[in-house]
């Protein structure tokens, strides 16, 4: 259980994949000018990232290392991850047509955020058990969708500054995710990992 | 675009910016004062060199802007910045260590986004916590208390103190006059418990004093200020109380490896950061409310980056950190508006 908590404090705030691991910026970066729109793609997000975890563990434990293929570990995993998103959406668009309509196009652009290759290849250069894939894929998670919500309320507030026009829209954009990310220093050391 | 309609009454004076930071200007004395006692003239010097590089760098950006210096350079926010940034800084630190802070603070913290008034990060913690992470050798070379040095008033000569911020001196005076903080001190304790560090180390034995002076010293400025209502008392207030219960909860559970309480609220930069820095109405959150959130938020940040974090002080962190969530705080705590019967707050439906 201690674990599991290290695990989670270390991904989402030590090592958080956004600010600390600079991994997943193309949805942060894009998807974050409006506070509502990021909330959608944190949680649709959340539940990708955590289930592709699991499932590019599983495929790799039983079905890559059985077999003597760990050295297609890439691809597979982006197919397992594409498959995922596929159903995500699969279901999303069964069982509430609205949260699907609210999500629109960010559904399918999950495929791309490199966070979730990411994530998957982390576990096993770490070596995680499969509860702790779980762990490590749910943290990741959950610490992108915090860097992505406050990011994107600082943005709406920016957006209205008065701010020089040669840095106006992603340039002082970029400047805030350096800003937030030299924040996070602040807790590096907090769990050494 | 706004139609500002104003009830009564009608004739009234506004509390305009530049009167605001004036009344801020003067309750930092105290503080300024006893850090010059307990520390020598190095505070006062970087004082006097962030203040003139912060007004010469306000001046040339509101140019490069073509913005009205005159009329923005007489606010005295930078000025303000200047102070912050300056006593926080280690008195003998060089003075490129302080014009970098300066830079970062006054031009890419405040005027890439438009200036006073739209900057969502502090400019003198982003400046202090960029320097820290930058040059940790400089940043963490602070002067030893005069208290320390037994003899009772020996701290470093003007000149010296100069010396060292202009010119270069050997390692060992820096030796002679500077030391551990007391909270570094009580990081690096090793196997000691904390009962035993505090007999054993000279800055906890001797130097804590000098300490808890300036922080009583900031702690005054900051009651003159809420005197004045240039800040409410929620921010300030909540934040010592979710520090102190904090604090309290984890001495009382197992006191030989937790500070107590009290040394979290005297020493380092609580007091500073509690009135002076916390308190910025520009980064903090707006409402009631979210300034109680904003404070306790920020109280228990700096308990877990002071105890387990590898910086020495979580006071600046703590501020950038919570700056970054003040917009989210603000958005679910917008109090209910007259003739609705319930806050039009969060996400707002699905229409």
């Amino acid at each position: 259980m201690t674990d599991f908590l290290l695990i989670l404090i270390s991904t989402v705030l030590v090592n958080n994949f956004v600010l600390v691991q600079f991994l997943g910026l193309c949805p942060f970066m894009g998807v974050s000018n409006k506070l509502e729109t990021a909330m959608g793609m944190s949680l649709a997000t959340t539940f990708v990232l955590t289930l592709s975890s699991v499932c590019s563990y599983l495929v790799y434990t039983y079905l890559l290392k059985p077999f003597d293929l760990t050295y297609l570990q890439t691809i597979s995993f982006i197919l397992v991850i594409a498959v995922v998103v596929q159903f995500t959406e699969m279901v999303v668009h069964k069982t509430s047509p609205l949260l699907y309509k609210l999500l629109g196009i960010f559904l399918p652009l999950i495929t791309t955020n490199c966070a979730v290759l990411g994530v998957a290849l982390l576990n096993i250069k770490k070596q995680n058990d499969f509860i702790q894939s779980i762990g490590y894929g749910f943290g990741a998670a959950v610490g992108f969708s915090l860097a992505l919500v406050l990011f994107s309320a600082i943005r709406e507030r920016v957006a209205v500054a008065d701010v020089p026009v040669p840095f106006k829209g992603a340039a002082i954009g970029m400047v805030t995710a350096g800003l937030m990310s030299l924040a996070f220093m602040g807790f590096t050391g907090l769990v050494r990992f | 675009m706004a139609l500002i309609r104003l009830s009564s009454p009608h004739v009234y004076k506004a509390n305009s910016t530049a009167n605001v930071m004036r009344l801020v200007l003067i309750a930092t004395l105290p503080g300024i004062l006893a850090m010059t006692f307990f520390f020598g003239w190095g505070t006062l010097i970087q004082i006097a060199l962030a203040g003139s590089l912060a007004l010469a760098f306000e001046a040339a950006i509101l140019k490069l802007r073509k913005r009205p210096v005159g009329f923005f350079l007489s606010d005295g926010s930078a000025l303000v910045t200047a102070i912050l940034l300056a006593v926080a800084l280690p008195p003998f630190s060089s003075w490129w260590v302080t014009a970098t802070g300066i830079f970062f603070a006054i031009v890419i913290a405040k005027h890439l986004y438009g200036g006073l008034g739209n900057n969502p990060f502090n400019p003198a913690m982003i400046a202090y916590a960029l320097l820290l992470v930058s040059f940790p050798v400089e940043m963490t070379r602070w002067t030893s208390p005069m208290t320390q040095n037994g003899g009772g008033w020996q701290i470093a000569s003007f000149a010296d103190t100069l010396q060292a911020i202009f010119g270069s001196v050997e390692a060992s005076w820096y030796d002679s006059f500077t030391g551990a903080t007391p909270l570094d001190a009580l990081r690096h304790r090793g196997a000691l418990t904390t009962e035993e560090l505090w007999r054993s180390s000279d800055v906890l034995l001797n130097g804590v004093g000098a300490w808890y002076a300036v922080s009583a010293a900031w702690f005054m400025g900051g009651i003159f200020l809420l005197s004045r209502k240039i800040f409410t008392w929620h921010t300030p207030l909540s934040m010592l109380i979710a520090l102190f219960l904090t604090a309290s909860a984890f001495y009382g559970f197992d006191p030989d490896n937790y500070i107590s309480p009290m040394v979290h609220l005297g020493v380092g930069a609580t007091m500073l950061g509690a009135f002076f820095i916390a308190t910025d109405p520009v980064t903090s959150a707006t409402s009631n409310r979210g300034k109680i959130v904003f404070g306790a938020l920020l109280g228990i940040l700096i308990y877990i980056i002071r105890t387990w974090g590898s910086y020495p002080d979580a006071v600046a962190f703590g501020v950038l950190l919570m700056n970054l969530c003040a917009p989210f705080i603000d958005q679910y705590t917008q109090p209910r508006t007259y003739g609705h019967s319930s806050a039009n707050r969060g996400m707002k439906g699905k229409n």
